[in-house]
């Protein structure tokens, strides 16, 4: 299936819930409403034509400085995901507020989402309701912000911490 | 009393009761059979894993941070710094990256280099892991064979790229230099050493009593499973799914180049041992494959046939004598190897927007220069429209992808690296589960884990 078939049936599918598509250079991007995400992923992986069977990867942007869109959503969550069976890929975003930085979780789709998950939150504060385990994944607890924030100086330093009583 | 008290104080309060309880043990973050700092901390009964988790993030150094920082060639000395067992693939894969979001073209010739560079790299990786994970088994042996052969592959890497680990020689829009002269011998002698050490391999443990009873059956993932943990690369093919980005999604030269994929059955770490031996058996026969079809392009050859030392290139500019000069080869000092004309147009895409002009050029004409100035002035530099891309080659250990966004100015504003070997280490607690504390190791081994990647 190319890239425009697969948002086609995306967009057959979710109606309202795609905000909006693209295809920057070869990439076939859906942008969803945030309760239109998880219902989008299921029907990703259990679709048969569509069958997305694997999670890529989970990541996050921080728009907050990018030119022109510094009113609009702080975050974008973004997911690949890739069809084994089918040999296509698509990109699926979801735009979330800076006040409710919640996205519901993936982590009954895919048993990987619970890792990339985590990061997503270590490294942009960004909550997954839903999320079993939602501590920090590469940082250590008592770290204090999320790195990958604009707004997070990268000279900043951490305050030192002891050995855990 | 006092032995129940001795009890408490290894096992946890309220423990020695029944006689049955969970031990927790900790391996890592420094442990001797760990090549990699990770803390596995396993729930054990008696020598049974129940349960494990595995904490991560002891080598981050705040990779994407940092790309985020400079401009987008100050990204390729971190990207060396992913995998360091083969950072070629690493550059390479970043710099296509951002070439496709630029929707640059890279030259035939540069396409056959990062093919024959990035197998090279391939088999270093292979040959570590492979290595280590017997070595963990008590083969010692097989390590400082492996060893030996990487050896010999990685002078065929300083060759070309100066340095062994922290080789920085992918370019946005190209490759630092052009391949050596007389490097398809080297590379022939450097391939017949490492057959004849996977064959000397093969016969030391292929079969072995000892290893076998480790590796079979053990760590095992199925189909299905491995697929939905996200799992790419040798682990997935000893699966039997034949997922290869190299003929998938063929990407450089990849598509021109006849190979096979290495395919396992039961996905246990027998299987991946198996498909990492044959996949190095068919990472040189592309090597091989791509050093035969390498496009040379015509050597630019000067008008004359003389090369001229640059102060007197630069004085006959200045006196208005430009004709035919832009052909003149200059004589330039060794440290600026690679960067003579000739090398430097047969692999390097043909855009001023992203790659250096010659040294020849930069030191001898004004457009040159300012071309030069262009691309190094902060403010200005590699500037892709603003948009974004994710560019995915096959890594040694699975899909390394870089999902890069522009807000068109010189710095990425995001560039995230999907790190091959995450999901497969995720998924140890699940491999780990229900076997003996001594199936670790190998399943560790087998996963490949590398923390530069892992961590960032």
């Amino acid at each position: 299936m190319d890239g425009h078939a697969i948002l086609a049936r995306l967009r057959e599918r979710l109606g309202d819930g795609i905000v909006a598509t693209h295809d920057y250079r070869g990439d076939h991007t859906a942008v969803l409403a945030r309760e239109a995400i998880v219902p989008a992923l299921t029907f990703c992986r259990d679709d048969a034509a569509l069958g997305f069977d694997m999670l890529v990867d989970i990541t996050a942007v921080d728009y907050s400085r990018f030119p022109g869109r510094e009113d609009g959503p702080r975050f974008e969550v973004v997911y690949h995901l890739y069809s084994v069976a089918h040999n296509h890929r698509v990109r699926l975003k979801v735009a979330v507020e800076q006040d409710d930085p919640v996205v519901p979780t993936a982590c009954g789709l895919w048993p990987i989402a619970n890792w990339l998950e985590r990061e997503v939150w270590d490294m942009f504060g960004i909550r997954f309701d839903g999320h079993p385990d939602l501590r920090r994944l590469l940082l250590y607890e008592e770290f204090e912000g999320h790195p990958l924030r604009k707004d997070y100086p990268i000279n900043r330093r951490q305050p030192l911490i002891g050995p855990k009583v | 009393m006092a032995e129940r008290k001795t009890r408490e104080l290894f096992l946890g309060e309220g423990t020695g009761t029944d006689g049955s309880q969970h031990l927790y043990v900790n391996m890592g973050p420094a442990h001797p059979a760990m090549h990699g700092i990770i803390r596995i901390f396993a729930e054990l009964d008696g020598e049974t894993v129940v349960k494990g988790d595995v904490e991560i993030g002891y080598l981050h150094r705040a990779f994407e941070k940092d790309c985020e920082a400079g401009p987008y060639n100050n990204a390729i000395p971190y990207t060396d710094r992913l995998n360091y067992v083969s950072p070629l693939i690493n550059n390479f894969a970043y710099s296509s990256a951002v070439e496709k979001l630029l929707g640059i073209e890279i030259t035939e010739r540069c396409k056959y280099i990062r093919v024959i560079m990035s197998e090279i790299s391939r088999i270093c990786d292979h040959l570590t892991c492979v290595g280590a994970g017997a070595m963990e088994l008590g083969a010692f042996t097989v390590f400082l064979y492996m060893i030996k052969a990487r050896e010999f592959l990685w002078e065929l890497v300083e060759d070309v790229t100066g340095a062994r680990l922290t080789i920085s020689y992918g370019r946005v829009g190209g490759v630092k230099a052009d391949l050596p002269a007389g490097f398809d011998l080297k590379v022939k002698k450097a391939f017949a050493e490492t057959r004849q050490v996977l064959e000397e391999v093969h016969i030391l443990v292929t079969g072995n009593r000892i290893f076998m009873d480790r590796m079979v059956g053990v760590g095992a993932l199925g189909r299905e499973e491995t697929i939905a943990w996200g799992i790419t690369g040798p682990l997935l093919r000893a699966a039997g799914v034949p997922f290869d980005l190299r003929k998938t999604q063929p990407y450089w030269a990849y598509d021109r180049i006849p190979f096979d994929i290495a395919l396992g059955k039961n996905g246990d770490n027998f299987d991946r041992f198996l498909v990492r031996m044959a996949e190095m058996e068919q990472s040189m026969r592309i090597a091989e494959q791509a050093l035969e079809g390498l496009p040379g392009g015509a050597i630019q050859v000067d008008w004359e046939g003389r090369a001229i030392e640059p102060d007197a290139y630069v004085d006959l500019g200045k006196q208005g004598k430009t004709e035919g000069l832009l052909l003149v080869p200059i004589k330039l000092s060794p440290n600026l190897q690679g960067q003579d004309r000739s090398a430097h147009d047969r692999v390097n895409a043909q855009d001023k927007r992203v790659v250096l002009p010659t040294k020849a050029d930069a030191y001898g004409s004004i457009e040159g220069l300012m071309n030069h100035f262009m691309l190094v002035m902060e403010g200005y530099g590699i500037r892709p429209p603003a948009g974004e891309a994710y560019f995915a080659a096959e890594g040694a250990n699975g899909e390394l992808g870089f999902y890069v966004v522009s807000d068109g100015s010189d710095r990425p504003y995001r560039v995230r690296c999907r790190p091959p070997c995450l999901p497969p280490v995720a998924a140890i607690p699940r491999m780990i589960e229900g076997q003996m504390v001594a199936d670790i190791i190998p399943t560790f081994g087998s996963v490949n884990m590398i923390g530069g990647e892992l961590d960032r």
